[in-house]
């Protein structure tokens, strides 16, 4: 029983940062219908420049988050303004595409800059143990976990009870409609990646303290298993996102706590298809009816 | 008709020329003052570190032999040249060193794809090339399993190590039982699972897997601690075993953690943390903190003449000169397929890196180092004789 809670929260752990990421892919898709698949690498850059600022700037964790969050945001809204707003009326190929060639723009580029090495993430939270009979929960982990909650709970806010939020709701629903309701769609798409971008920021980061080893190509795999959180959860639904996200990280656990590491992934994959097959709008996704 | 005729006869009598001349022009290995010996390495291209810091040691064994008054009377002419990193670029050397050049024999190149694409040419020209650091458990041997007759190394092998490690476990840490947690997508880990299997003693309680480039190790880490062993096997490298040393300690696992040389690394430390570095043990193919009065003068010398530190890949490739050295005082002749020959009887080989002698296989059966990490410092050295 105790291992089983120990591995629980292994699992929330990992799945913290696959729903932080997976928020983006949902957050995106769900207002242009792109999958923006240099999102992973996003989520690389924001570990990045968290790694710069407490490497410059020796600041604590508060401040290191809330400014690598604001840059990565800018960073997003950079890429969305230079890569996809331009394709907005071709056709969804193009874009994909386009958001292939960012991923690998970011990756080689940050290889250019910072070198292919793995690096360690600088310390600066006091990481301590905390012992309940024999399970254990680090500083990091209870930190990772408050710090994912209050984002998604800050999220929620801002796309229900904001004006902001509204007007994301309403492009989402039909752009065409919002925009002639006097909604600047090109600004609220920005805003949008702005959001999606400062959450994948924030996920880099905790990632570098927690793991404590940051790489160029450490987007790669988090944002694949984030892209399928996202589309378990429903892809466009932020709720669906977030348990996307935890319930991936928790079967990565469980399969290899009881059953066998070797076959970890090919797991995941397995139940993203079962997905796709019974459910294919995921298990939060709105089921709409093609309009004619 | 004619015309072709009388082109062809005159572009053989050209070539033949050129053959005869080309023969008068290299003296035959075995002749002369001088004995010499082919250098080539990575000197520009990807693995340029470590190929020219190679190139250097080998030029400054060269230069010592020379000093001390060369081979039985006869002074070493390095003949040098770069691979540039390429695989072609390292084949075609070997054809030129061999014939045109005739060497008494080959030392580099450093990577294992280089010396893979060398290695038929050099069986061609009939001359012996030693790698001193291509490590890959294949490289020395045919398609039809048969060792190539003219391929050597100064390195052990990856699975070597495997074996090494489980002696070291046996013997060192009186280890019963063993768990492994292994990278599954690389031949390296996979090489090394195996040998380390076949000579450990105990029991293997647990066989986990990781794949390369992982961060998350909690739910496999989480199983092993629940689970009674003494010793925790990880062959993998660095990116992967410093987060893992990170995670197992601060879940409480104490046990030594055991590993390849792929640990060696001075980021290992940064990576899990310093406070983590406690009973961690790796084997190293060269201790540059040894206390051998031989390895103390060459790093001090290496130091001295390049202005670097010297670490295991400059080791080997000094070590390499001397094994040749050796095998032309045994055979008392330069040529190269005599020293191809006493290659193989080279035993209990004093190096810097080790002691060795040549296995059937042409690997070498040598001392493996193992560094054994406490407080986060260096805090011994065991050297393991192989008996397996």
């Amino acid at each position: 029983m105790d291992t089983f809670i120990q591995q629980l929260i292994n699992g929330l752990s990992l799945g913290s940062v696959y729903a932080l990421v997976a928020l983006g892919y949902t957050m995106v898709y769900g207002i242009i219908k792109l999958l923006n698949f240099a999102h992973g690498d996003v989520y690389m850059v924001g570990a990045f420049i968290g790694y710069y600022i407490i490497a410059n700037f020796n600041l604590g964790f508060v401040p290191t988050l809330v400014l690598t969050m604001l840059i990565t945001g800018l960073i997003g809204v950079f890429i969305y303004q230079i890569a996809y707003r331009p394709l907005r009326n071709s056709t969804r190929i193009a874009s994909l595409i386009t958001a292939i060639g960012m991923s690998y723009l970011l990756q080689n580029g940050m290889i250019y800059i910072a070198g292919p090495q793995t690096r360690s993430f600088p310390q600066i939270i006091d990481n301590q143990m905390y012992s309940l009979g024999s399970i254990r929960i680090s500083t990091m982990q209870i930190l990772m976990l408050m710090t994912t909650i209050f984002l998604m709970i800050a999220l929620q806010l801002i796309v229900q009870q904001t004006k902001f939020g509204k007007a994301m709701r309403a492009v989402s629903n039909d752009p065409e409609a919002a925009q002639l309701m006097g909604i600047n769609s090109n600004q609220v798409i920005s805003f949008t990646f702005f959001l999606g971008s400062m959450l994948a920021g924030a996920g880099g980061v905790l990632v570098g303290m927690y793991y404590n080893t940051i790489t160029p190509t450490m987007g790669a795999g988090p944002g694949l298993k984030a892209f399928i959180a996202a589309v378990v959860g429903g892809i466009g639904s932020i709720p669906g996102a977030m348990l996307g996200g935890y319930l991936i990280g928790m079967i990565e656990v469980v399969i290899s706590a009881f059953g066998n590491s070797m076959i970890r992934d090919a797991v995941v994959y397995l139940i993203l298809i079962i997905i796709l097959l019974v459910r294919p709008n995921g298990i939060l996704g709105k089921h709409e009816t093609e309009k004619v | 008709m004619k015309k072709y005729v009388k082109g062809l006869f005159f572009s053989l009598v050209v070539l033949m020329v050129v053959i005869v001349a080309g023969c008068s022009n290299g003296e035959s290995a075995d002749e002369g003052d001088t004995i010499k010996i082919g250098s080539m390495f990575e000197l520009t291209g990807s693995a340029a570190a470590y190929g020219t810091s190679m190139n250097n040691a080998v030029s400054m064994a060269v230069d010592e032999i020379n000093d001390a008054g060369g081979i039985d009377g006869r002074t070493i002419e390095i003949v040098e040249y770069d691979t540039k990193t390429d695989e072609t670029e390292a084949a075609s050397l070997t054809t030129r060193l061999g014939t045109r050049d005739q060497v008494s024999a080959i030392i580099g190149p450093a990577t294992t794809g280089s010396m893979q694409a060398a290695i038929p040419n050099a069986n061609n020209a009939e001359v012996p090339i030693m790698s001193p650091t291509a490590t890959d458990d294949g490289v020395l041997t045919a398609d039809d399993g048969s060792v190539h007759p003219y391929a050597w190394r100064t390195s052990f092998t990856n699975s070597f190590q495997g074996s090494a490690l489980a002696q070291f476990a046996n013997d060192e840490l009186d280890a019963s039982k063993a768990a492994i947690l292994s990278d599954n997508s690389s031949d390296y880990a996979i090489g090394l699972t195996e040998t380390f299997t076949k000579i450990f003693e105990g029991d293997i309680v647990a066989a986990e897997n990781f794949s390369e480039g992982e961060t998350d190790f909690s739910a496999v880490l989480t199983n092993i601690k629940d689970i009674d062993f003494d010793v925790l096997y990880v062959p993998g490298y660095y990116e992967e075993a410093g987060p893992i040393i990170k995670q197992a300690r601060e879940m409480g696992i104490e046990q030594p953690i055991l590993g390849p040389d792929g640990m060696g690394n001075e980021i290992l430390r940064e990576l899990a943390g310093a406070e983590n570095m406690n009973e961690v043990y790796y084997t190293s193919h060269f201790v540059v903190t040894s206390e051998e009065p031989e390895v103390q003068e060459f790093v001090n010398n290496y130091q001295e003449e390049f202005g670097i530190e010297a670490d295991m890949f400059t080791g080997l490739a000094y070590d390499s000169v001397y094994v040749i050295k050796e095998a032309i005082e045994e055979a008392g002749s330069a040529d190269p397929q005599a020293v191809n020959e006493a290659l193989a009887n080279v035993t209990d080989f004093p190096g810097i890196t080790g002691t060795f002698s040549f296995d059937e296989m042409h690997d070498p059966i040598k001392t493996v180092n193992i560094i054994e990490i406490q407080d986060n410092e260096e805090a011994g050295v065991y050297a393991i004789d192989p008996n397996f």
